[in-house]
């Protein structure tokens, strides 16, 4: 029963605590016996909840663990029958666990408690009855002068006694006299104070001998309490290094040592057995110094060993240059605003990862700073860093530039600058040479048409007109001399009287020799004779059209030009026949606006040149024949070869791109040379030349060789960059054309000038 | 026809490459051994030639790894050491929780580890590639050995770099491998010359390091276990090579210096002792001196009747036998205050003897007043005790000889005395980089010209300045820099000075005259220049796009250069200017 009482201690003393003293006396029967220890300490100090807790706690862990014991000793107890012994037993444990608490508490206070005092000291003489049967029982101390037993001594604080002898008569508490001051006097006055204690069993103060404060002393010192006892008196060594003859023991030899043990032999079987199962490892050596041996023995450098093709090796740390060294020239140390531009820029923007530094002899060098993080910054870079194949051209630039001829063995051609034509008074749009070579007409903005001599520039004659003049077009016909020029609406054609007279009276004859016809046809211009005063200024026939005139050109024969009418959508281009005087509009529609139009030198084609294309028509058949498409935005213009295979046109986005009629309809070649906008271009009827004028007031021109063999591409040299005019109004050149026997080229820029080169 | 569709993502950039994430699931690794499987085996990211591609359409950028690299890992037999190690440290942990002693130490003794001699074999198939990468491992081998024996990493780890960089350095002066040394303010750069290899790596100098909080001394451990096993196997190969016992042992010197028979534990005084490099090892084989180096044999070459090839050859054999006995014959006394390691590591890879004070290192062979000690290395201003037959030099001089590949006069060198610039051996001639002066000097020093001498011609010239008040020196510095092109325009200004001035006189004497047309004179060969320069602009017109803008990329880079150079140039003018300034103030006060 108590034993079953005491498995479940623990939460019962919980519960005890939570109800407080006042709970059944059955209950705290039971409870007293299990835990006595506990209890005594309650009522030594009652207040201390924490200690109490403790305490409880260790007694209960005590309990757990040694149940068997106890168990066995109950056992005893109730064979003795003495139920009361157990309990006794239990209590005198709890009171040698308070004990060591209590002998610190006296260290303390100067003054013991005297309950436990009273328990562990042998009683005094005086007090102890005559008849005494715990005499020579010494482990229990019960305390026989006061029979109350284990209880708090303050439940008999309002009677005149405290307890009852072991007759059962009242032991009367003694007369207590004493106040405060008398206390004190004692204190101060009593020999004796410090070795008389209070025992609070009894009421009394008891007066320890000399013996019992020798034996406290001994035991504060932590030696034994018996002073008779020597703990280093010579050992007797019961076995010894020497060989006896005799045993130690007589008991023969048990069974159980011959016998193998059978446990041990479970044990070792598991061991095994774990071991064969590799659960446990048996220890290795250990060595820690790495073996080295000839790892390259047998070498095989056709061995890609799990590599492949596309392991690309770390690049190497650049090497130091000449900044790092810790003494350097003084040149590659920073200035003091470098310093600060260094400090200002991100850690990897920099150039130098660190700022020189120069040091005045090498003990004086310190550590570097950064040293660990660099080589962190380069394990990261190796395993880190995404690394790809860059093919790393190492040409030298030399052998990019083309190998072209020499411009001096493709000579002649415009070198030089050697006369200015001035006269205009705003830009000139356009120039036009004679076929003899004679003559330059120039076109501009100031409503005038002037009319040079090309060898010595003088300006022969001035044709004033009522409006910008924007093209120019001398007849290429040699038998005649007629200059087409288009002025707002029309197209003025004027005979300007230069050149062999005959020429000219043969030109004023056939254009007078044109008889009407007798119905007129419906054309899309109308032709009128000039009126007098036009006449004698040289105007022979204007030719109305209903929208201005961008720009006229002639057919290689002389006899029919075409113009281009800024006519969004309907007929943009007309054909003009000067001696029939009759005009005809080859397309009803075109697509997009066209910007030029020219005659194939020899065949009776008709180029028309719209923003991005090129269309070839067959005039005869009424067909179109080719589409080129130009790689560029918007054309400027176009020029076709003499022998009519080869086209260039120039656009606004400073392309010129080279067709060659037989290969492609895709350009052959497109050159970029200019910088701004190519306005106009041209070839040399004799020479194999081309130029290109642009809005950068430079004319290009390049040598452009086409050979009979069809097999052989076009041979394109750029050879001169001509230079002269200036740029105004965001304009430079705007017009260009080659003299039609010399190697010469004619230029008409924005800055009223027009300028040969020869 | 027919067959299956194309799909999209099934070819090309998309399969051969793998994200990082997708390859350690495919792994089945955590991303810390993901990460050390790829520094042992050396497996880098990729850059996608087509990203988006291979990124299969999302947006996030990501890093890859070739997805044959990730299948190659598969069968990496060090994974499973992973998962072990993993399985072990959970087993440790449980066994701590229940704290089962017993069971902690065993496990500990059976602590799973891997070695990584099978990765190095197939990283570096051959000797040679091996050689090649030893830049870093070298440079990480050094820096580690420098760490202190405490905290950062195991000990053992570190004892094994310092004794791996120790055995190297003895090889390096066994083979007089050594080329190039620099003194960097970031460490000390050595450069060796190993089966036809440079190798270059970095040594700090001896300080204790400012450890910083950014650096992940793991990564850089697992660098350090592969780089420690591959130099170790480098060296004992390279100790084969010459015949010298692996480990090295010290052959017995009697004569050491002080009593040191208490300086370390037995154990570390062996190493120790060879730290101090003061001596041979040995050799297998007894050292022969004819031996040791084979003599080149010549070689008819094809279409080269005089041999100059051959004898070119042999020029560079004597050239570079020469440098590997730059100190032979030398005795060298380093001072306390002297870094010894390094000082000591480079005479004797050139073929001097050097001692130091017994107090400093084991194995001091001579003390500081022996007779025959020709050069003693000092490092602070004054000296109190001198020896009147030797040279006192500062240590630059012992790394410029070596860079200059010849003894330079050391008056430039004595202690306290301001020290010339220290110059890179790594800059290569002739590549548009700036040159300052006096790597134009040395440069012509080793070719043999007199130009150069630059202590006497200094010393000359500041006597001159003292007469003259320096004007030669004007025109002496102004030769260096300018090109002989400016000088010829000088002389031709001069010489048409000198006609203006005749005509003059002729003119003052004639008053009535008839002047004669002067014809205007043409510069021929600036004509000629221009007219290249000309046909040279036209010709880069015809260039084809592709090719014009390479040229104009690499004609940047050129340009670029060239700014950077001429800034130098300026500033060297400003400085030596300001010096000039600066004597002349001084002379006139």
């Amino acid at each position: 029963m108590a034993a079953h009482v005491r498995q479940d201690s623990l939460p019962s003393v919980t519960r005890k605590r939570t109800n407080g003293s006042s709970e059944a006396g059955d209950e705290l029967l039971l409870f007293a016996n299990t835990s006595g220890g506990q209890d005594s300490k309650t009522c030594i100090d009652e207040d201390e909840d924490s200690s109490d807790e403790e305490s409880s706690v260790y007694s209960g862990l005590e309990d757990s663990g040694s149940s068997e014991e106890e168990e066995d000793e109950v056992d005893e107890g109730r064979r003795d029958g003495y139920g009361s012994e157990d309990a006794d037993d239990n209590t005198g444990d709890g009171q040698e666990y308070c004990e060591s608490e209590q002998v610190h508490e006296v260290v303390g206070d100067g003054k013991l408690p005297e309950r436990d005092v009273a328990a562990d000291l042998p009683v005094p003489a005086e007090n102890k009855p005559a008849e005494d049967e715990y005499e020579c029982d010494t482990s229990d101390e019960e305390d026989i002068r006061n029979t109350v037993g284990n209880i708090p001594m303050e439940w008999y604080k309002e009677y005149p006694h405290v307890g009852y002898n072991l007759q059962g008569q009242h032991i009367l508490k003694p007369l207590r006299t004493k106040d405060e001051l008398d206390a004190f006097l004692d204190k101060m006055e009593n020999p004796d104070y410090w070795r008389t204690v209070y025992d609070k069993n009894t009421d009394t103060d008891i007066k320890l001998t000399d013996e019992q404060v020798a034996l406290i002393h001994r035991l504060q010192q932590g030696r034994f309490g018996d002073p008779n006892i020597d703990p280093y008196e010579p050992a007797s060594e019961f076995f010894s290094s020497e060989v006896m003859i005799h045993p130690v023991t007589n008991t023969p030899a048990h069974k159980r040592s011959f016998i193998p043990s059978l446990s041990d032999k479970e044990k070792v079987s598991k061991l095994v057995h774990a071991i064969k199962m590799g659960w446990i490892k048996p220890r290795l050596p250990r060595d820690n110094t790495p073996r080295y041996y000839n790892l390259w023995a047998s070498e095989n450098p056709q061995a890609i060993m799990g590599r492949h093709g596309m392991h690309v090796p770390a690049p190497r740390v650049p090497l130091p240059g000449n900044a790092e060294s810790y003494n350097p020239p003084p040149e590659y140390l920073l200035t003091e605003e470098e310093k600060l531009a260094w400090d200002a820029q991100e850690p990897q923007e920099r150039k130098l990862n660190f700022l020189p530094g120069k040091f005045k002899n090498l003990r004086s060098v310190p550590a570097y700073a950064r040293f660990v993080q660099e080589r962190f910054e380069r394990c990261l870079d190796l395993y880190l860093c995404p690394r790809q194949r860059k093919l790393r051209v190492n040409v030298d630039p030399e052998d990019l530039i083309p190998k072209l001829p020499k411009p001096r063995d493709l000579q002649p051609f415009p070198t030089v600058q050697s006369m200015v034509y001035k006269g205009h008074t705003n830009l000139v749009r356009s120039i036009s040479v004679d076929p003899t070579g004679q003559w330059l007409v120039s076109g501009s903005d100031d409503h005038t048409l002037r009319f040079w001599e090309v060898c010595s520039g003088r300006c022969v004659r001035v044709v004033s007109v009522d409006g910008v003049v924007r093209s120019v077009a001398w007849s290429p016909n040699a038998a005649v001399c007629l200059v087409a020029c288009a002025v707002n609406e029309t197209v003025v054609l004027i005979n300007p009287f230069l050149g062999d007279w005959l020429v000219c009276q043969g030109t004023d004859g056939l254009l007078a020799s044109y008889t009407p016809p007798e119905e007129a046809p419906p054309q899309p211009a109308t032709w009128a004779a000039a009126d007098v005063t036009d006449n004698e200024s040289g105007i022979r026939l204007t030719i109305r059209h209903s929208k201005p005139v961008k720009q006229v050109t002639w057919h290689g024969k002389g006899d029919y030009f075409a113009v281009v009418v800024a006519e969004s959508g309907g007929c943009q281009v007309v054909v003009h026949q000067v001696t029939r005087r009759r005009s005809q509009a080859p397309f009803r529609r075109n697509k997009g606006l066209v910007q030029a139009v020219a005659f194939h030198p020899l065949r009776p084609c008709l180029f028309v040149a719209t923003q991005r294309f090129v269309r070839i028509y067959n005039l005869i058949k009424q067909e179109l024949t080719k589409k080129l498409m130009a790689s560029c935005k918007w054309l400027s213009g176009l020029a076709i070869h003499p022998a009519g295979d080869h086209v260039i046109c120039g656009s606004y986005d400073r392309r010129m791109t080279w067709f060659d009629l037989d290969l492609s309809t895709r350009p052959y070649k497109v050159l970029k040379h200019h910088r701004k906008a190519v306005r106009a271009v041209c070839f040399h009827k004799r020479y194999p030349l081309f130029a290109s004028a642009s809005d950068d007031a430079t004319a290009i021109v390049c040598h452009g060789m086409v050979y009979s063999d069809l097999l052989k591409n076009p041979l394109i040299v750029p050879v001169k960059v001509l230079k002269g005019h200036q740029v105004t109004r965001d304009l430079g050149i705007l017009d260009v054309t080659f003299h039609p026997t010399q190697p010469w080229l004619f230029t008409a820029g924005a800055d009223t000038t027009v300028r040969l080169y020869s | 026809m027919g067959g299956r569709p194309k799909r999209k993502y099934e070819r090309g950039a998309a399969t051969a490459y793998i994200s990082r994430n997708r390859a350690r699931k495919k792994l089945q690794l955590s991303l810390p051994d993901f990460r050390r499987l790829c520094i042992l085996k050396g497996i880098y990211p990729h850059d996608p030639s087509n990203k988006k591609a291979a990124r299969k359409g999302g947006q996030c950028p990501q890093t890859f790894y070739l997805a044959k690299d990730i299948r190659f890992l598969l069968h990496e037999p060090i994974v499973n050491r992973f998962r072990e190690y993993k399985v072990f440290v959970r087993k440790l942990r449980k066994a701590y929780g229940k704290a089962e002693w017993g069971t902690v130490d065993h496990m500990r003794d059976n602590k799973p580890n891997y070695t990584l001699e099978h990765i190095v074999k197939e990283r570096y198939p051959t000797f040679v590639d091996a050689v090649r990468d030893m830049d870093d491992a070298l440079s990480m081998c050094s820096l580690f050995s420098t760490f202190p024996r405490s905290g950062r990493c195991h000990v053992s780890s570190v004892q094994l770099c310092r004794r791996l960089t120790v055995e190297f350095m003895h090889y390096v002066i066994a083979a007089h491998a050594m080329r190039k040394v620099f003194l960097s303010i970031k460490g000390i750069y050595y450069q060796a010359e190993i089966q036809g290899q440079e190798i270059t790596w970095v040594v700090p100098y001896t300080f204790s390091h400012n450890h910083a909080t950014d650096v992940d001394y793991r990564v850089m451990a697992t660098f350090n276990d592969f780089y420690t096993t591959l130099l170790g196997f480098i060296n004992f190969r390279l100790y084969q090579s010459l015949n010298l016992t692996y480990p090295p042992k010290m052959e017995v010197v009697d004569n050491q210096v002080g009593g040191e028979v208490d300086y370390a534990l037995e154990n570390e005084e062996l190493m120790e002792r060879l730290a101090g490099l003061s001596g041979d090892v040995v050799r297998v084989v007894a050292a022969d001196a004819g031996n040791e180096e084979a003599e080149l044999d010549e070689f008819p070459v094809e279409g080269d009747d005089e041999g100059t090839e051959g004898k070119k050859r042999k020029e560079e054999a004597q050239r570079l036998q020469n440098l590997q006995n730059l100190f032979d014959g030398l005795k060298f006394f380093l001072n306390r205050e002297v870094p010894r390691e390094p000082l000591a590591f480079i005479i004797r890879c050139f073929g001097g003897l050097v001692s130091w004070e017994p107090t400093v290192c084991i194995g001091a062979t001579f003390g500081v007043s022996d007779e025959t000690v020709t050069h003693q290395v000092v490092d602070r201003p004054m000296v109190e005790r001198t020896f009147i037959n030797r040279t006192y030099v500062q240590p630059q001089w012992l790394f410029d000889c070596v860079n200059a590949r010849m003894l330079l006069p050391t008056a430039d060198y004595l202690p306290g005395a301001q020290l010339p610039p220290h110059i890179s051996p790594f800059m290569k001639e002739g590549q548009g980089e700036y040159e300052p002066p006096e790597q134009l000097r040395l440069r012509a020093l080793q070719r043999g010209e007199q130009m150069g001498q630059p202590t006497v011609e200094k010393t000359m010239e500041k006597e001159e300045e003292e007469e003259t008040d320096g004007e030669q020196v004007d025109s002496e510095d102004g030769r260096g820099s300018d090109s002989g092109h400016e000088e010829m325009e000088e002389e031709e200004k001069e010489e048409e000075n000198k006609l203006q001035e005749i005509e003059e006189k002729m003119q003052k004497k004639r008053k009535v005259r008839v002047t004669a047309g002067r014809v205007k004179e043409q510069n021929e060969e600036r004509v000629a220049a221009e007219q290249a320069l000309e046909e040279k602009r036209l010709a880069l017109m015809a260039m084809r796009k592709k090719d014009r803008h390479l040229y104009s990329k690499i004609m940047y880079g050129r340009r670029k250069k060239e700014r950077e150079a001429n800034k130098l140039a300026v500033k060297r003018k400003a400085y030596e200017d300001t010096l000039k300034a600066a004597k002349k103030g001084k002379k006139r006060r």
